[in-house]
């Protein structure tokens, strides 16, 4: 049976990470295939799943009111690998800031991490550097009004920080990075996200 | 930052500019005029919001000069949302721009729907580290935008009208005229860039026959640009339109979009997302407008949702006839 990955099509850069995932299938030598849906039954079917950048706002009214939440949870409890970059990133945490609190963004709850929203500032603090992330090394990231991970229980792995900003993230088979490695050409961390399955 | 030394982080770089504006897709980016609005909008599940004076309906019906909004009526919006704020600047104001990167909007509209300030030329957007969004009627300035440095486009539609004509018939002339530059080879590409490279002449060409001289070819015409620089600027991006089947930016659907299915109708000829101006709060019920025109740019897909989101709205802006119009805004700025 083949590897099948879904993008989240809720709203964001949702394109930017079926090709991403497309040639990380590709260079792994990985029969496979890539989906855009926004339907909760092939997000069922799927064995990996990634959390688009976007808004976070927006996915999260969207993912809640089709259910595919749900599916979400079960996939990530049943041990399969889900990513979730920026604003993706963000749903999967089970700690929001006050601007989470106050927007009443509902969050996946499933990574022990604490994320702040536009941690590093607007668009005009937007940043773009070289950073070490564990397992992949070094890595050119993209942050677009990234938020940042604040706190993370034990049981999280660090993979990459920014001063005391966590920016990469690992809890078992769930990946939380606060940039964009789907906006660049490196395909290594979408390599490393499908190697957790 | 700590460890991380200051100068190696690169900022307003066009991974970061066009990045942002592809958070945006599959969104709806809403007109507000206060922070009321804004909240409305991010509460019906808005990717962004752009803060104005007054939305277009009532810029055309309030006639005289339509400027950059109060920055503290901006500011106000940004402290209302966490969701990026946009505001509108004059056709080539650059003094407007960077006072909107100077109050920190996310992402500056340089807007055929406020009065122009510049009659030869837009503004060279590569020197800002805040993004762009421009409108666009035909490929051509979709093109002379890109080079310039827009990280979005938008079409311009006719905007103030509740008329959705205009937004298909740009969409429709920029899809045809990308189906031709994909099947082009590069010297007609190159003549294509030729003809586009036009109206940045207008000054020079001006000047020159009101001075009864001769134009030459490497004269600077544009910033410290000649003819030959910007035609192989136009060249590169149609070559990027050419590779890619489609722009190279996100581009937007604008201007007289009213109805869930006129949004859903844009997505359907390919746009990225949609822009609503006067629509929503022009609108009887605009919470549940808003709420609807999301869900319906997210279904576009599927009419069944479309169909249902429409239900029982109360009744959507006025709208107006093109032909009745005094003023077409989409005119402005080539």
């Amino acid at each position: 049976m083949s590897f099948l990955i879904a993008v989240i099509a809720a709203q964001g850069d949702v394109e930017e990470h079926v090709l991403m995932a497309r040639m990380a299938l590709k260079e792994l030598g990985m029969e496979g295939s890539v989906v855009a849906t926004i339907d909760k039954k092939e997000v069922a079917k799927s064995d990996a799943i990634i959390l688009p950048g976007g808004e976070s706002t927006t996915i999260s009214k969207l993912i809640h009111a089709k259910s595919i939440a749900e599916e979400i949870k079960k996939a990530a409890k049943e041990g399969k690998p889900v990513m979730g970059t920026c604003a993706g990133s963000i749903l999967l945490a089970k700690h929001g800031d006050k601007q989470i609190e106050r927007t009443n963004t509902e969050l996946l709850r499933l990574m022990d991490i604490w994320v702040k929203r536009n941690a590093f500032g607007r668009q005009r603090e937007s940043f773009q550097a070289k950073l070490n992330v564990k397992h992949v090394g070094e890595f050119e990231a993209v942050f677009i009004r990234a938020p940042a991970i604040m706190k993370v229980d034990s049981n999280v792995d660090i993979l990459a920080k920014i001063d005391d900003y966590i920016v990469a993230a690992q809890q078992d088979n769930l990946l939380a990075i606060t940039f964009h490695p789907e906006l660049t050409n490196d395909t290594r961390l979408h390599k490393y996200f499908i190697s957790l399955f | 930052m700590g460890n991380m030394q200051l100068e190696k982080l690169r900022f307003g770089t066009e991974l970061i500019k066009r990045g942002f504006a592809k958070m945006q897709k599959g969104g709806v980016i809403m007109d507000v005029t206060n922070a009321e609005q804004a909240r409305v909008a991010e509460e019906a599940g808005a990717v962004a919001v752009m803060a104005l004076h007054r939305v277009p309906a009532d810029i055309r019906a309030a006639g005289g000069v339509a400027r950059m909004a109060d920055p503290k009526k901006i500011e106000e919006i940004m402290e209302a949302v966490t969701i990026p704020v946009m505001a509108k600047c004059r056709i080539g104001h650059i003094a407007e721009a960077r006072a909107l990167e100077s109050l920190g909007v996310d992402m500056i509209d340089e807007s055929e729907v406020l009065t122009p300030a510049d009659a030869f030329f837009h503004i060279d957007k590569r020197d800002f580290v805040i993004p762009f969004v421009c409108g666009a009627r035909s490929l051509g300035e979709a093109i002379r935008r890109i080079w310039e440095g827009a990280a979005m486009i938008r079409t311009k539609g006719e905007a103030g009208t509740g008329n959705i004509i205009e937004a298909v018939r740009h969409t429709r002339l920029m899809n045809y005229a990308i189906e031709q530059v994909k099947e082009m080879d590069e010297s007609e590409l190159y003549n294509v860039a030729e003809k586009y490279a036009m109206p940045y002449k207008k000054l020079a060409e001006k000047v020159a026959e009101e001075m009864g001289i001769k134009l030459s070819e490497d004269e600077k015409i544009f910033g410290k640009y000649s003819v030959a620089e910007i035609t192989d600027g136009l060249f590169d991006v149609l070559k990027e339109v050419k590779k890619l089947g489609r722009l190279p930016v996100v581009n937007f659907a604008a201007g007289g979009i009213a109805t869930p299915s006129d949004a859903a109708l844009m997505m359907l000829l390919g746009s990225d997302g949609v822009f609503v101006g006067s629509g929503i709060f022009k609108s009887t019920n605009p919470p549940a407008y808003a709420r609807a025109v999301v869900e319906a740019v997210e279904n576009w897909r599927d009419s069944k949702v479309v169909a249902e989101v429409s239900k029982g709205l109360g009744e959507a802006m006025k709208g107006e006839e093109i032909d009745k119009l005094e003023e077409m805004l989409q005119t402005r700025g080539l």
